[in-house]
């Protein structure tokens, strides 16, 4: 499997260098004090490799709890690699390999000896692609609560229900339940898959580029959704748009050729940027 | 640098345009004249004895294949179980699991091979592996030489077809925490589903066409050979007798001189084709697609 940044990354080449990206004005985003707010994951040392060829390159960061975290840079360099390792999905590929730590309430995710069914049933994924099962949609949103959990038939609609009610999709499909996932539109196809990725009620959700198949107003809905999901999880978010990062996330971190150039507080990262390099890169002059 | 002329790409575009078409027409051409024929010569023979009386003396008008018919599917039945399931757990295998293991290569190498063996060869290695051993010709033998032939088939289309299921899918299963055998089966079968069922049955159509096989393990018979007692067994077809089937009776059958045999090997030959053809068009129309609806 090669890295899967490759669609053509032509944000970079809007003309941002003479209005800087506009960067929302969290609540809490410029007052609250980084060290003082606890970590969901503390990512130590993170390496990457596919076969021999390495991608990643001692990455270290830390992923706060209730925030949305970005991680911005050009194709192909590791952003997607990156959060693919948190709940090891990688390994479903014989030659892919991480070295390092990811430590996540106290213990090395990466440690052999974690119960994986476990840890992706923390750690929820939504793809670039919407991929709802070929099912009904009641089936979709239930299928990670059949996987873990034994539950009557009252309690997995009052679950479904709520995921749905999460994912801002309920009203939408609340009379068509049995119709198949696949019916549905792009942007109601990814509502529920993050439906689905909550109804286990996960404590992260890694958002690998979700809205970058939509169109706009699929994607300002789940941009929308995002600031809501903020309070409940917390959101890694991969995106190759860096509007959408200024628009949503309280912290980003800016990667390059697997390596993480800088990280920090999503405003000062785009208004004051400590290293050339993301300078260069927010201001549009390589991509 | 001249332009080249309008008159002369015009006409070379309309002659290979022509030449392609022509070459195609011909390609059809031999199928209807083969379907023209056989309909023609075969319903002929094609009466209610056909298919209610066994077969019997040339002299006798009041024959049919109705032993060839039910031995034959017997055989493919057969086939099919034994075939199916491994070629399917195969492919499963070359898909999913084994997808860059060295011993990936060398299974899909070796059922390319076995695919592109002669099938005669098929038939004289369950001879001698079946056929010796048991000292006789039987239905068994028939059936596990086809569902030798059927293996590679159901390998390869049930691995292509399974490939068209997106990776996306598969890692969505897993990244909520589905173990990888519900993956495969919740999510990977489901959506391949036509797919596998069109490549289930076309290999049953394949297969079922086969005589050579036959020749050496099946044999041939004149008689059912259901058991011959009294009580449920009665109804029980005996596979480890030499067992009719319809390939078989119609390449004997055409090779004598005799008329009232010819014309029921047309239509014993009729009534195989149409079955194939049948087949195929449930598999194309029902759960056809399998890769189309993904490309």
């Amino acid at each position: 499997m090669e890295e899967k940044n490759d669609v053509p990354d032509d944000t970079v080449q809007e003309p941002v260098l003479k209005h800087r990206i506009q960067v929302a004005d969290g609540p809490d985003s410029e007052a609250e004090n980084f060290d003082s707010l606890p970590s969901k994951l503390v990512v130590k040392d993170l390496c990457f490799f596919y076969g021999k060829h390495q991608v990643l390159f001692d990455n270290n960061i830390e992923i706060k709890e209730n925030r949305v975290t970005a991680i911005i840079g050009p194709s192909g360099c590791g952003k997607s690699t990156h959060i693919r390792v948190y709940n090891r999905i990688y390994e479903l590929y014989r030659e892919q390999r991480a070295t390092g730590e990811i430590i996540m309430d106290g213990s090395n995710l990466l440690s052999r000896s974690v119960d994986i069914m476990e840890l992706r049933k923390n750690v929820g994924m939504i793809f670039q692609k919407p991929t709802p099962f070929p099912m009904t949609i009641y089936d979709n949103v239930a299928y990670g609560l059949r996987l873990h959990y034994r539950m009557s038939r009252s309690d997995l609609n009052d679950r479904v229900e709520k995921a749905l009610h999460g994912a801002a999709l309920w009203d939408e499909v609340k009379d068509n339940l049995n119709k198949s996932g696949l019916a549905l539109s792009g942007g109601q196809q990814q509502r529920l898959c993050i439906a689905r990725a909550i109804a286990t009620e996960p404590d992260v959700i890694l958002m690998d580029e979700p809205a970058s198949a939509l169109d706009p107003v699929a994607t300002s809905k789940i941009e929308e959704l995002i600031g809501i999901l903020r309070k409940d999880y917390t959101i890694c978010l991969v995106t190759h748009n860096m509007q959408q990062a200024a628009r949503v996330s309280d912290y980003t971190a800016f990667f390059y050729e697997g390596h993480i150039i800088e990280f920090s507080l999503t405003r000062q990262l785009f208004t004051k940027p400590a290293k050339k390099q993301t300078e260069d890169y927010i201001t549009g002059r390589f991509g | 640098m001249k332009p080249s002329s309008l008159t002369l790409r015009r006409s070379v575009d309309t002659f290979i345009k022509v030449l392609s078409m022509v070459a195609s027409l011909v390609g059809i051409l031999f199928l209807l004249w083969i379907l023209w024929d056989l309909a023609f010569k075969g319903f002929e023979a094609l009466d209610i004895n056909f298919f209610t009386r066994r077969t019997g003396p040339f002299t006798v008008p009041e024959t049919g294949m109705a032993n060839a018919i039910v031995g034959t599917l017997y055989i493919t039945l057969l086939a099919t179980i034994v075939g199916v399931p491994i070629g399917l757990l195969g492919g499963i295998f070359l898909s999913e699991f084994g997808r860059n293991h060295p011993i990936s290569s060398a299974v899909r190498f070796f059922a390319n091979i076995l695919m592109g063996t002669p099938s005669i060869l098929v038939g004289v290695f369950i001879y001698a592996v079946i056929v010796l051993p048991m000292s006789g010709f039987s239905g068994l033998a028939g059936g596990v030489a086809l569902a030798i032939i059927m293996l590679p088939v159901i390998t390869r289309t049930t691995e292509d077809i399974l490939a068209l299921v997106p990776n996306e899918l598969r890692e969505s299963a897993l990244a909520l925490g589905a173990p990888h055998w519900k993956m495969i089966v919740h999510i990977v079968f489901r959506a391949a589903r036509a797919g596998l069922i069109t490549g289930v049955i076309l290999a049953i159509a394949r297969v079922s066409g086969e005589t050579a096989p036959l020749l050496f393990t099946a044999f041939n018979n004149s008689y059912f050979t259901y058991y011959d007692v009294e009580g449920p067994m009665k109804y029980v077809y005996d596979m480890t007798e030499p067992t009719a089937n319809l390939t078989v009776t119609i390449f004997n059958y055409a090779m004598t001189p005799y008329e009232q045999w010819q014309k029921q090997a047309w239509a014993g030959s009729l009534l195989i084709t149409g079955a194939i053809l049948v087949l195929s068009v449930i598999a194309r129309t029902f759960f056809g697609g399998g890769k189309k609806r993904r490309a």
